[in-house]
């Protein structure tokens, strides 16, 4: 059975027009979905969606189990203070009532759910002190606390440095090992490749499946469109990024 | 020291002040980190109008306080929704119309209370039902700042992520602004129109400046405002200063000094959400 299923998802803001048309797809307990697009052409308006912020317009999405979304760290105010340990216990708040403090246990959980990213020394250091792979891997402690069983990631190693990406990708592989479906907004071709499957947007739905079959020159012109350079064999290919845009 | 010690009238004076500052201190703490110190100054100016209605109405002043923030904050949420004129410009405006006319209004002959006491309050003057209201206020003010931290820590720290973790940050907000105006409506008349600001903003400020953490802050912030209140109140009998001016220095001279004893970034300004300062250079 699947762990998440989306069928004939169509999303917009207000009354506008779609922004997001016709997407199905379905993802195995365990699975990376990476999902690749261009700025605008849908990864945040299909995670809204699925975070149930915004209604869909028509479709269906089944989730087994809580949904957490983890965002780039630059999108958290850095001044602000608080600690690694603070950010986890986050993940803690939804399920405690108003009036209660947070229990013991989410304490515990909150302590593990560090060590698990590593950072188990780190609980004190304020979270804008640590570094852009550190502040992530906070993140996805949060979403542990949290215990959800689908991780929606945002540009997880927008800002990481090489050797964090490296010790993130051993970490997401921890968390798939665990029966959590992740789904990792990218920009990145190459870091698609590396995950179960590819989920590529434009507006609706280009292409979904496994990267060798997915990634083919022409569905990455699709999803592309000028904004792509593919280089000779077809295997690589290069996104023309543009850094200057606003999320919705 | 005697003499304040002495005098009932300073004796009430400093009891309503210690016990707006420190509601103010800590409620302005919260209003840095959302970065609307720009909005408080405007709504607290913008209720002249409905300050100079009722001193010409003849009923108290609290309601017309109240009016007069109700009023201007719909007027500012009116004017923000026209996207050709933005929020800010929108602020701007509202503001300077309702000070105006509150301005007008007020030297009409009919006003009984005389306009600088609107606009600079009359702590000396403070009753024992204005002290009353001080301390509801404060202990509403306490309250909800301590029920309501883990909603604002989301609404400040991530707002994107917020929405998933349970809580909007849009109506958190809403909620800190309307407390706001709670806290203004109960200051305005001891403090006055131009300078309930100061006790909201300046002591805020300084408690960016010198808590580690924002529990930390929110104590530093309610001392603070408590501390400005007590020097500005015994400055004023002993220089023969008017009192909430001396009040709202006081705030101010403790920023300087926050300042100066710790110069790091402050973390309730520069940055990029809803500065006006920010707004008036290049866009990022």
């Amino acid at each position: 059975m699947s762990a998440l299923e989306v069928r004939g998802l169509s999303a917009s803001y207000g009354t506008g027009p779609a922004v997001l048309r016709d997407v199905t797809f379905s993802a195995l307990a365990g699975q990376a979905v990476a999902v690749l697009g261009p700025n605008g052409g849908g990864k945040t308006t299909l995670f809204r969606a699925l975070l149930g912020e915004l209604a869909p317009t028509s479709g269906t999405v089944a989730i087994a189990g809580d949904l957490a979304y983890v965002p780039q760290t630059e999108r958290a105010r850095l001044d602000f203070p608080v600690g690694a340990l603070d950010v986890a216990l986050m993940g803690a708040y939804a399920r405690t009532p108003w009036y209660r403090r947070i229990g013991a246990t989410d304490r515990r959980r909150a302590l593990d759910a560090l060590g698990r990213v590593g950072l188990e020394d780190r609980a004190r250091e304020r979270f804008g002190a640590l570094s852009g792979g550190q502040r992530q891997r906070v993140l996805i402690a949060r979403a542990l606390v949290r215990d959800a069983r689908v991780l929606l990631l945002d540009e997880p190693f927008a800002g990481v440095d090489r050797a964090s990406e490296r010790a993130m990708v051993d970490m997401l592989d921890d968390l798939r090992a665990d029966g959590r479906v992740l789904l990792i907004a990218t920009h990145d071709i190459e870091q698609a490749r590396r995950w179960d499957r590819v989920l590529c947007l434009r507006g609706q739905q280009i292409a979904y499946g496994a990267p060798a079959q997915a990634l083919t020159t022409s569905v990455l012109e699709q999803t592309y469109g000028a904004e792509i350079v593919v280089l000779e064999d077809g295997r690589r290919a290069v996104a023309v990024q543009h850094h200057d845009h606003a999320h919705q | 020291m005697t003499e304040i010690l002495r005098s009932g009238l300073l004796q009430r004076a400093l009891l309503e002040v210690v016990v707006l500052g420190a509601a103010c201190g800590a409620l302005g703490v919260w209003l840095l980190h959302l970065r609307h110190a720009y909005a408080a100054e405007s709504l607290a100016h913008a209720m002249l109008p409905g300050l100079v209605l009722a001193a010409l109405a003849g009923v108290p002043l609290v309601l017309g306080a109240t009016g007069g923030v109700i009023v201007a904050a719909a007027l500012i949420a009116l004017a923000a929704r026209d996207t050709r004129v933005g929020a800010e410009v929108a602020v701007a405006v509202t503001v300077t119309t309702a000070f105006a006319l509150g301005a007008v209004l007020a030297l009409s002959p009919a006003v009984p209370a005389r306009l600088g006491e609107l606009l600079f309050g009359d702590l000396l003057g403070a009753t024992s039902g204005d002290i009353a209201t001080a301390c509801g206020l404060a202990v509403a003010i306490a309250a909800l700042l301590a029920f309501g931290y883990r909603p604002l820590t989301l609404a400040v720290f991530d707002p994107v992520a917020a929405p998933s973790l349970g809580v909007r940050p849009a109506r958190v907000e809403l909620a800190l602004l309307a407390l706001l105006a709670v806290a203004m409506v109960a200051a305005v008349q001891g403090l006055g129109n131009l300078l309930v600001f100061a006790l909201l903003v300046a002591p805020a400020a300084a408690a960016l400046r010198l808590g580690g953490c924002v529990g930390g802050q929110l104590l530093w912030g309610a001392a603070l405002g408590a501390g400005a209140g007590v020097v500005g109140i015994v400055a004023s009998a002993e220089l023969d200063t008017a009192a909430g001016a001396s009040v709202a220095l006081a705030a101010v001279a403790m920023f300087v000094v926050a300042a100066l004893a710790r110069p790091g970034p402050s973390s309730g300004f520069g940055g990029a959400r809803r500065s006006p300062l920010a707004a008036l250079g290049a866009r990022r």
